[in-house]
């Protein structure tokens, strides 16, 4: 396929790595944000073409693992109702909540619908009307356009039976929080370039700066990434922090304007816990006032009180690069993809999933 | 679910302006896309797709300039 088996092709991708090496004199950590790009890294096999001295680390960048507990029991709740549709995407149903997951609900009879795009659950509102749809929106900037249209629409076509369950996150609050925790190892980050067609890159130079380390734009295929390292580490070598745009292809400086304008228009920034890691400020979208009665939140009147996690997932750890998956006690034991006892062993994009997806490729320098 | 992939525009199936849509071809497989927040994109461009959602098009100049890096350095790194 055009645009996807160029950037696969192993002499482009030994001719960076050669790149690479001759670059590097020293030991370096760089976090990609993104779990696309955590899964094509793995997936690829990419960190065998790295000097040993060079490591990746894995980001918080996989919307299925960051969901908080409270919103997947939030999610159960709602899902448990008779006369509710509940619309999601497909991974979000093995993520373990504090009693039970929303397969389980399904399973016992629960109307949950798996969709790919938001605009199915309204089409499915238009359909029904005599039925609640809801639609988990989960995400970050690159699914926020799509879930601010959903709603947009379904109040342009004055639906009543059409709402949303928000559970939205930005990542450059995410990428400050890491780089200000006292313990931080990354030294450099690739940034996730779908994020940044959608709010393109403008809020990084500030981090760069103040936090002195580079920052670099880039995709998903192996060439994108190994580019993206190395353009990441020339500057850790040369002693820059500035920010740099791999993936011009895809991201402009100033992103899609139209689609900020719709995500602004129907959603506000709001404080937001991530799973895992904790309370990230101003790290989180809710709907504006404009769209309260689109809230499903408000319209099912959950009472949820959010529980602490006892699973002993250490997801928090392995997001902001403290530890690899393998470091977990229960990775390839006690969880397993049949069997997730954290979220980032449940979706593609998570990293514990892609290093047990696959385990034979893992990289002997890998620690 | 947050993979976005490129896909080629075939034809327009809906031109509201906020539901403005079209088909998309993923390498033999397609689906409808909306292209809201693509105006510029028309028929016979790559557009980057996500949750059923254009987010950008595809800049062809760009494309093509890991590749003249890849010839720069090769050429380079000849005796
Ligand atoms: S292996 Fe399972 S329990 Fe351990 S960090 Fe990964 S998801 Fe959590």
């Amino acid at each position: 396929m055009k645009y996807l088996d160029e950037y696969r092709q192993r002499d482009s991708i030994e001719k960076v790595a050669a790149e690479i090496a001759r670059l590097n004199t020293r030991p370096w950590t760089i976090m990609e944000v993104c779990g696309g790009q955590t899964h094509a890294i793995v997936k690829y096999g990419l960190q065998q073409f790295l000097p040993a001295a060079v490591e990746l680390v894995h980001g918080p960048g996989c919307p299925v693992c960051v969901t908080p507990l409270e919103a997947i029991d939030r999610a159960i709740a709602i899902a448990s109702r008779p006369e509710v549709i509940f619309c999601s995407f497909g991974d979000m149903l093995r993520v373990p909540g504090s009693d039970r997951d929303l397969l389980s609900v399904k399973a016992a009879g629960g109307d949950i619908r798996i969709v790919y795009s938001p605009l199915q659950a309204v089409t499915l509102a238009e359909e029904n009307p005599d039925r609640e749809v809801v639609f988990f929106a989960i995400g970050f900037e690159t699914t926020a356009p799509a879930n601010a249209m959903a709603v947009f629409l379904a109040r342009e076509k004055g639906l009543r039976n059409f709402s949303l369950l928000v559970s939205h996150f930005l990542v450059p609050p995410a990428i400050e929080s890491i780089c200000s925790a006292k313990n931080c190892r990354v030294q450099g980050f690739l940034a996730a370039g779908h994020v940044c067609a959608v709010m393109g890159y403008e809020q990084y130079p500030p981090l760069a700066r103040k936090y002195q380390i580079p920052i670099v734009v880039t995709g998903f295929e192996p060439l994108d990434i190994l580019e993206g390292v190395m353009l990441c580490l020339r500057q850790l070598e040369e002693g820059s922090c500035r920010v740099e745009n791999q993936y011009a292809r895809a991201v402009e400086r100033h992103g899609n304007l139209p689609a900020q304008e719709m995500v602004r228009q129907v959603f506000e920034v709001v404080d937001q816990n991530w799973r895992g890691v904790g309370a990230v400020a101003a790290s989180g979208l809710r709907l504006r006032q404009d769209f309260a009665l689109f809230d499903a939140g408000r319209r099912f009147c959950t009472d949820i009180i959010a529980r602490a996690d006892t699973s002993g997932c250490i997801s928090g750890e392995i997001m902001q690069g403290h530890k690899k998956p393998g470091d977990c006690p229960h990775f390839g034991n006690s969880c397993r993809p049949e069997k997730p006892l954290g979220a980032p062993m449940v979706s593609s994009e998570g990293a514990c999933a892609a290093y047990y997806g696959y385990r034979r490729q893992e990289p002997a320098n890998e620690h | 679910m947050c993979l976005g992939i490129p896909g080629r525009v075939e034809a327009f199936l809906n031109t509201e302006p906020l539901e403005r849509s079209a088909r998309v071809s993923f390498g033999g497989i397609s689906r409808e896309v909306n292209l809201a927040y693509v105006p510029e994109a028309d028929v016979g461009d790559y557009v980057i797709v996500h949750v059923g959602f254009a987010i950008s098009r595809v800049n062809e100049d760009e494309a093509r300039r890991i590749f003249r890096y890849l010839e720069e350095i090769g050429e380079l790194g000849e005796p």
